[in-house]
């Protein structure tokens, strides 16, 4: 039995399956129908994110499967005071597989810990959120046909965006890729990103504060939103958060064949302008979001063949 | 320098990082043992400026003072015999200690679920960094 707490919990080879059978659902949505019947996911949601919640309920629906959860640690036995541990212990007997969002870092990890069925880390806290990596490499894989020989620029908060740590985990396992970090100073990539993923593994990457100028450069352009929530002081926000806007200018010094991805919810930092430009497929991703969520589901039931 | 006598049998703990020594003397439970214990803060180093010492008149059967590698991982240990150093190692890191190192990170689950452990790995041995398993920050030595 396996579970998924990090992007790296899957090899190489391993995540190269998991796209393929993706691409394979999104070929063929009707053959996997039904391949979950008699099977329950739940999704336990200590704090409320209602697209992860959705995207994995819809997933487990498309393949014919039953879920059941919570929402919010509220209306929960957490709220009781009941350890993770327990929780799952519990819950265990109830479902097959399950999706678990918690505010606190390494949650799922112990909910694995415990469990006899296949957790999945629905995102916790500011650290982990595997499934959204998953999201943004079919993305790529689908639309560009390769997840090597790339120039991936990362642009906005690059400090607190676990997003952004987690694909440039993901991506640095494969050849050729070079990364453009577009920040602010006070948001750049933490210097552990810099240490032991980038300069250990001898990858290519520079650290510019100018969008305009980097555009002509990348295949992918990975925008991100400055989060509120992250910051302790409201005025460093208000002077952050709109340092990016990507507008049609911009988009008109990029190569034709670019990407634009985000992993919404996107508030100014993509103009709304852009959401034409065929290049804009960040509404694309979140579709792409459910085939990978139906294709790990199967992985982790081993009911793929 | 202070001067607290040469040791005829025993252990000194050398070069640890000033202001370190209560937390190795807390992880040994040198509070438990019959013997003399000293314990030098502030002393002075050629190499490190400022350093502190332990020094047990004894001996630690059962415990691993590999562990120590994971507190502070330049210090020496010198088993003494006789007057004289008859053994001095550098404690190697362990890959993984358990219940020694605690997570300071407020937003690990380790800051609310009773009774897990505190692990933490090894995943940078040059510069001796330790990561919690759960969170993945690393320890910071103080």
């Amino acid at each position: 039995m396996k579970h998924i707490i990090s992007p790296t919990d899957l090899t190489v080879t391993e995540l190269s399956e998991l796209l393929d059978l993706a691409e394979e659902i999104i070929r063929e949505p009707k053959k996997y129908s039904d391949v979950c019947r008699g099977k329950k996911l739940a999704t336990l949601f200590f704090e409320p994110s209602t697209r992860t919640r959705l995207s994995f309920e819809a997933a487990m629906l498309n393949l014919g499967g039953n879920i059941l959860g919570f929402s919010s640690a509220d209306s929960s036995s957490a709220a009781k005071g009941e350890s993770i541990a327990d929780t799952i212990r519990v819950i265990s007997s109830y479902a097959d597989i399950c999706a678990i969002r918690h505010p606190k870092e390494g949650a799922p990890f112990v909910a694995s810990v415990h469990s006899t069925i296949p957790v999945i880390n629905a995102g916790d806290g500011g650290h982990n959120h595997p499934t959204q990596t998953f999201t943004d490499l079919l993305t790529i894989k689908n639309l560009k046909g390769r997840l090597d020989n790339l120039c991936v620029g990362f642009c906005g908060d690059l400090k607190f965006g676990r997003t952004v740590h987690s694909l440039i985990n993901a991506l640095a396992r494969y050849d050729n890729i070079k990364f453009i970090l577009i920040s602010p100073d006070e948001l750049r990539v933490p210097t552990y990103i810099r240490k032991e993923v980038l300069e250990a593994n001898q990858i290519e990457y520079q650290e510019v504060r100018n969008l305009e100028e980097s555009m002509p450069e990348l295949d992918l352009l990975y925008m991100t939103r400055v989060q509120k929530e992250r910051f302790f002081n409201e005025e460093d926000y208000v002077r952050l958060k709109d340092t990016y806007i990507l507008d049609t200018k911009k988009m008109s010094y990029a190569k034709q064949d670019m990407l634009v991805l985000h992993p919404l919810p996107r508030v100014n930092e993509i103009s709304t302008e852009v959401d034409d430009d065929p290049r804009a497929v960040y509404f694309k991703q979140a579709e792409y979001g459910v085939y990978v969520r139906m294709a790990l589901i199967m992985k982790l039931l081993e009911l793929e063949e | 320098m202070l001067n607290i006598g040469v040791l005829n049998q025993g252990i000194v703990i050398d070069h640890i990082k000033a202001g370190g020594a209560m937390k190795i003397y807390t992880y040994l439970n040198l509070e438990n043992l019959d013997c003399s214990v000293a314990i030098i803060k502030n002393a002075k180093s050629n190499f490190m400026g400022k350093k502190d010492i332990i020094k047990i008149e004894g001996t630690l059967d059962g415990i691993n003072l590999d562990m120590l590698g994971a507190l502070d991982h330049k210090i020496t240990i010198n088993i003494i015999e006789n007057g004289v150093i008859i053994e001095k190692k550098n404690p190697d890191l362990p890959k993984t200690v358990t219940n020694i190192l605690k997570c300071k990170n407020p937003r690990c689950i380790t800051s609310v679920e009773q009774g897990i452990p505190h692990t933490f790995k090894l995943t940078d041995r040059e510069n001796g960094v330790y990561r919690c398993v759960y969170c993945e920050q690393a320890f910071e030595r103080r």
